[in-house]
């Protein structure tokens, strides 16, 4: 009962695709321009028009988009319509060209084009892969309350720790104070995993206040704390630190899973930061192009 | 003390103070005995600043104090200078304990020492019930309160709270941020509270931010003068006693309702339902003579109607007649009608000619006909549709209408005067089961859900014929095609209508098969147990039947049926029915057909079986009283939040769904949204009969909502906000090209306004193309299923 963007309807608008790209196909074989064909001719100027008609309406979904109370059709109806149209305009304008191209305000117009629709194709694959990675990742819940958690665990971490040592409060204070989730795009891409710098300072401070200076071999923060542990006569000392590892493994986990979360969230929304400003500067060149055509040819 | 006052009003409400004030204005001997120490209680609780709302519009007042809409101030501030001014005789802190009739005349006692005497006693005590004390010594201490304004007024406090329900919830966890918290639990778990509230009390306690005493009981309240803290509560710990200092306790134990001192002043209630109102005359008397009573109490549950029932309830015990406020509105309505000539004859004729309304009091005739609409259609004129979503009743007066039993056939039966209709999807608060059509000269009374809902938890006399009714029809319809009168009859004489609690059991895999079961009222499943686990199979919404395959083959159940929500069926024997079906070999050719065809479907579902834990799921999530559900797909949304957006923009500014909150299973996500309920729960205690279902099944909130919060609180799921209106934003290409304004599903409320009402999902009824948050999903991730849908969705997306 849910379909997705590409089988709206039975595939209605693949259909009509189909239908308007062989119908260009054989329009093109079967029209015998005088020299070579491209977009002077009458087959051209038609393809041309049906062209830039098509790149009007799909910028039109913007607004459509926003036009809540809007009554023509279903968002999901028009963006169907919008990939598999979208699509065929490849077609469609390497037709009108009759294939030819230069270096010149028309083919910057083609290649907006091409890359508007190619940053396309990956927000359809954004859209069909990622929301069900988010969910498996979210394990129901919602990044707010994850949020809202981190926080709670910080603030009982900080506690804890400073019934432990000082060296160990001051480390788990500055990670606190370092770790960010989110930040800039390039961030919420690359997903930077804040807690497990903070993890690693707190296995310095472990080793500082434990008074040793060898290496831990296997490099893992959680053994240097349980070696931290062995190494302490006293009982409450000891039940505490348990329970400082307990937490900040949990928040460890937790940001991992938010740092994730926001990295897909991210990633579905990035490919739009090229797709709408190319789209207008495609607008320009269009309008560009089609002027030129008037003025000069 | 030896003196008898004429009249002794109890309450300062609406309804009191304006008794008291018409007695005083009449230099009528009179006391108003109030037990908080200002005036209406009810009114001075509502938050600050609240827009206090005159409904019903078109009903005129009529009393000595003013009364318009307006900020509680100064509604408040009006009585009391009205009050001073007329030179009421008023006694705050007197909290009536208990009413004795002697002689002629009543005795009050006020606490536990002080007594009043009046010959004529009005209550008007409303009903919002008195708050629960703790009940041990020193609940009176000053460092014990039952109330909690701002929570952010305390710091650095340790504070106990003593209690288990929202509120107490609700306090303990917004405490929790600045003061030390305890919370004091009878019980074992937080069984009362909301779904949200339970998850955040648990957590806390979890975290350790909150300390709980489960299973404990307050035993004695300790004012100390030495140490650091100014009390201590003595607590009864399963693991022995217990004590705790504190700075404050704060009591949480609800209200006890009024109705258990009503009854103990020999007041009769006609049944045991919470929603039942006492009967009293034309002149608001209870069975008790010289015992009136006025407002909420009564059944009348605006401040307009109660302060015209003081004014007329003070002229009524005078020996005066006075034309009731609502007499020109019932005159108007009233005015349609053929041969109209006074209210009176009018009202006389209509409980003549209905013989359901033959046993109510006069009063709960005219507030039932106020509520009620007098239709005359014209002949051929459609009453309501099949498959339409309303729920009022009809009474006929004159003429018939013809209800179209058949579809295919054309098949009508015919109603005359006294009959009713409509009931079915009143009670079942499903769509309606047939169409009908008016006939030549009808007048009808159409009545709206709830006043009809009212009548039949007041009255038994009504329950009982309307019930009776219903189950005759209800066989008739589903069993009854071929049979004949006699027969039919044999088979209801022998029914009966049975309740199931939410999850309890109709009959298990194995029992015996002795009986068939009609849904009247809420839904089922049906379930096999296979490798030692429930597995779901199906879904029963209300309407259908089940058990009729053990019935026909005369074998054992060979599902166990249990009830989704809270369930009424009706119970058919299975040696009456067996009778009926041998009487009508279509009838058994028919049935056969089912059981065949219900049998293939439950082996195609046994192989599907992860359909069925999502069908289970659902249920869970209130599906099972659901007349239509917002789903989104997880896998395919991606939290664009454009239905959230779209919402808001739709609605003033204020989406009505929460997207990310709720639950999901198997990607299928239950977003905080309206369900749109069979029975909605938020319509239960609507003053203002503000809340209304639309004929495709919108539940919807109209303009005249006062916004008193009681569906928000109603409301399982949570859907429900009080919100004020939006400032007005400029149009969508100005906020594209020029950025004016705030954008596409942002739209902040005025936070100056006070007048806050309650919003909802209204499925966009009022808008073309249907559900705007659907509508606008780019992905397909939300649809809308009803739950006849519900068995082919779950089945489509298990594996
Ligand atoms: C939040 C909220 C908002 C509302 N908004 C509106 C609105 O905008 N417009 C509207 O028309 N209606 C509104 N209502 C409904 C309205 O408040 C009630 O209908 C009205 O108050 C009922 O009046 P009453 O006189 O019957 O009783 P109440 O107003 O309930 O008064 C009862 C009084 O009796 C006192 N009392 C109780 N027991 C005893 C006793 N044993 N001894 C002595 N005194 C006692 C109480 O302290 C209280 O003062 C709202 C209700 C609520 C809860
Ligand atoms: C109203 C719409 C259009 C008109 C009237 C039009 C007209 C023309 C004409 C007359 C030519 C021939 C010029 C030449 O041969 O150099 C041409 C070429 C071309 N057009 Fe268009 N066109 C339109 C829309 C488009 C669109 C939508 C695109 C794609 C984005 C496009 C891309 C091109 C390209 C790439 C060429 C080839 C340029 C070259 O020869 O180097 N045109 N067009
Ligand atoms: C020249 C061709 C195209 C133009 C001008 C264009 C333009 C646009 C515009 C203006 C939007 C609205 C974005 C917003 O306001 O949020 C949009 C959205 C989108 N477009 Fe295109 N587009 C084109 C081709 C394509 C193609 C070929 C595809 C896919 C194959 C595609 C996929 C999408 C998707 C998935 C969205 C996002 C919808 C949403 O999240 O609401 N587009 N496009
Ligand atoms: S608001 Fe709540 S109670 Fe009312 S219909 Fe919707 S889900 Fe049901
Ligand atoms: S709609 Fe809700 S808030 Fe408004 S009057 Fe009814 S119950 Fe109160």
């Amino acid at each position: 009962m849910h379909d997705s963007i590409l089988d709206y309807r039975g595939f209605r608008y693949l259909w009509v695709a189909l239908i308007l790209s062989i119908g260009s196909i054989v329009a093109y074989l079967w029209h015998d321009p005088i020299g070579v064909p491209n977009g002077g001719s009458w087959l051209g100027y038609t393809l041309g028009t049906i062209g830039a008609l098509l790149i009007l309406w799909l910028l039109w979904f913007g607004v459509r988009k926003r036009r809540y109370s809007g009554a023509t059709g279903s968002v999901r109806g028009w963006l169907s319509a919008h990939v598999y149209l979208g699509t065929t305009l490849i077609l469609i304008a390497f037709l009108h060209a009759g294939f030819q191209v230069g270096w010149n305000i028309h083919t910057l117009a083609l290649v907006l084009m091409l890359l508007v629709i190619f940053s396309g194709f990956f927000g359809v694959y954004a859209y069909l892969r990622y929301p069900a990675m988010m969910t498996r990742n979210r394990a129901d819940s919602t990044r707010d309350a994850m949020l809202a958690e981190i926080r709670e665990l910080d603030g009982q971490t900080l506690q804890l720790a400073d019934k432990v040592d000082k060296s160990i409060h001051d480390a788990i204070l500055s990670s606190i104070q370092h770790s960010q989730l989110g930040g800039g795009v390039w961030a919420q891409l690359t997903r930077r995993d804040d807690s497990a710098i903070a993890l690693a300072k707190l296995k310095e401070a472990v080793l500082k206040s434990n008074g040793e200076s060898k290496q831990s071999k296997s490099g893992q923060t959680m053994v240097m704390m349980v070696d931290f542990l062995a190494n302490q006569a006293n009982d409450t000392q000891s039940e505490n630190l348990r329970r400082l590892i307990d937490l900040v493994s949990r928040k460890r986990a937790l940001a991992t899973r938010v740092a994730r979360d926001i990295q897909l969230q991210a990633l579905m929304e990035i490919w739009l930061y090229i797709h709408i400003p190319l789209s207008l500067g495609l607008l320009g060149a269009l309008t560009a192009h089609v002027l030129s055509v008037f003025f000069y040819w | 003390m030896s003196d008898i006052f004429e009249i002794a009003i109890v309450g300062s409400g609406p309804g009191g103070i304006s008794a008291a004030a018409r007695a005083a204005e009449l230099k009528v001997s009179h006391v108003l005995l109030e037990a908080a120490p200002h005036l209406s209680n009810t009114i001075y609780r509502y938050q600050k600043g609240k827009h206090v709302m005159a409904e019903p519009e078109a009903l005129p007042l009529r009393s000595p104090l003013t009364f318009s809409a307006g900020s509680r101030e100064s509604i408040l501030e009006a009585w009391d200078e009205g009050v001073a001014k007329l030179g009421v005789n008023i006694r705050h802190g007197a909290e009536i304990t208990a009413i004795k009739k002697l002689d002629d005349h009543f005795e009050l006692s006020i606490g536990r020492k002080d007594k009043v005497l009046a010959r004529n006693i009005v209550l008007g005590v409303g009903l919002q019930g008195n708050i629960r004390k703790l009940g041990v010594p020193g609940d009176d201490a000053p460092f014990v309160q039952y109330t909690l304004d701002d929570p952010d007024e305390y710091e650095g406090e340790t504070i106990i709270v003593v209690g288990a329900g929202d509120a107490a919830i609700e306090n303990a966890v917004a405490l929790a941020k600045q003061n030390q918290v305890v919370v004091v639990n009878r019980r074992d778990e937080f069984a009362r509270a909301k779904e949200g509230n339970l998850r955040n009390i648990s957590k806390a306690i979890e975290d350790g931010v909150i300390e709980c005493y489960f299973g404990t009981a307050p035993e004695r309240v300790d004012k100390l003068s030495v140490g650091r803290k100014p009390g201590r509560l003595i607590l009864n710990t399963p693991k022995g006693r217990a004590q705790v200092l504190c700075d404050r306790i704060i009591g949480r134990l609800g209200a006890n309702p009024p109705r258990a001192f009503v009854e103990a002043c020999g007041v009769v209630f006609p049944n045991a339902d919470p929603s039942a109102v006492p009967a009293i005359s034309a002149k608001y008397e209870s069975n008790v003579p010289g015992l009136y009573i006025v407002g909420a109490l009564g059944g009348y549950p605006l401040i307009k109607q109660a302060m015209n029932q003081g004014y007329e309830v003070v002229e009524y015990i005078l020996g005066r007649s006075v034309e009731p406020a609502d007499e020109p509105l019932l005159r108007a309505k009233f005015q349609s009608m053929a041969g109209f000539t006074s209210v009176s004859a009018a009202l006389e004729k209509v409980q003549t000619a209905v013989p359901l309304l033959a046993t109510i009091t006069p009063l709960q005739l005219r507030e039932f006909m106020i509520d009620s609409g007098i239709r005359t259609p014209k002949a051929g004129e459609v009453l309501f549709k099949r498959n339409d979503y309303t729920n009022s009743f009809y009474c006929i007066v004159e003429g018939q209408v013809e209800v179209l039993v058949d579809e295919a056939a054309g098949k009508r039966v015919a109603l005359g005067p006294g009959e009713f209709f409509g009931e079915m999807s009143l009670i079942s608060g499903r769509r309606r089961s047939a169409t009908v059509f008016a006939g030549a000269n009808c007048v009808l009374i159409e009545t709206p859900r709830r006043s009809m809902t009212k009548l039949i938890n007041s009255v038994d006399a009504v329950k009982k014929l309307v019930d009776r009714t219903f189950v005759e029809r209800a066989i008739r319809a589903r069993f009854g095609d071929e049979a004949t009168a006699a027969q039919i009859k044999e088979v209801v004489s022998g029914a009966t209508l049975q309740r199931f609690k939410a999850g309890e059991t109709l009959f298990r895999e194995g029992d015996e098969g002795d009986c068939l079961h009609l849904v009247r009222v809420g839904s089922l499943t049906i379930s096999r147990t296979i490798g030692g686990r429930d597995i779901v199979l199906s879904y029963v919404p209300a309407g259908n039947y089940v058990g009729e395959m053990a019935v026909i083959g005369g074998s054992k159940r060979s599902a166990t049926a249990k009830a989704a929500v809270a369930t009424e069926t009706i119970r058919v024997e299975r040696d009456a029915f067996r009778k009926l079906m041998n009487q009508n070999p279509l009838l058994r050719a028919k049935l056969a057909q089912e059981v065949k065809q219900r049998t293939a479907e439950n082996i195609t579902m046994q192989a599907a079986a992860s359909g069925g834990d999502i069908i289970s799921f659902l249920v869970g999530q209130g599906l099972g009283e659901a007349t239509d559900v917002l789903l989104i797909d997880e896998s395919l949304c991606v939290r664009c939040d454009n239905c959230e957006k779209a919402c808001a923009e739709t609605h003033g500014g204020t989406s009505r769904l929460d997207r990310e909150a709720g639950p999901t299973f198997a990607n299928v996500h239950v977003p905080t949204s309206c369900r749109h309920c069979e029975h909605p729960h938020c319509m239960k205690d609507c003053p203002a009969d503000a809340i209304h279902r639309a004929p495709n099944g919108e539940v919807y909130i109209a303009d005249n909502c006062i916004g008193c919060g009681n569906c928000e609180r109603n409301c399982p799921y949570g859907v429900i906000h009080m919100s004020a209106k939006p400032k007005k934003k400029p149009g969508l290409l100005q906020w594209l090209l020029l950025g004016a304004g705030p954008g596409p599903g942002e739209s902040p409320y005025d936070p100056d306004s006070h007048e806050k009402k309650a919003v909802k999902c209204d499925m966009c009824k009022d808008i073309k193309g249907g559900a705007s948050c659907v509508r606008a999903c780019p992905t397909g991730a939300a649809i809308r299923i009803s739950p006849e849908q519900l068995p082919e969705y779950a089945f489509a997306r298990g594996p």
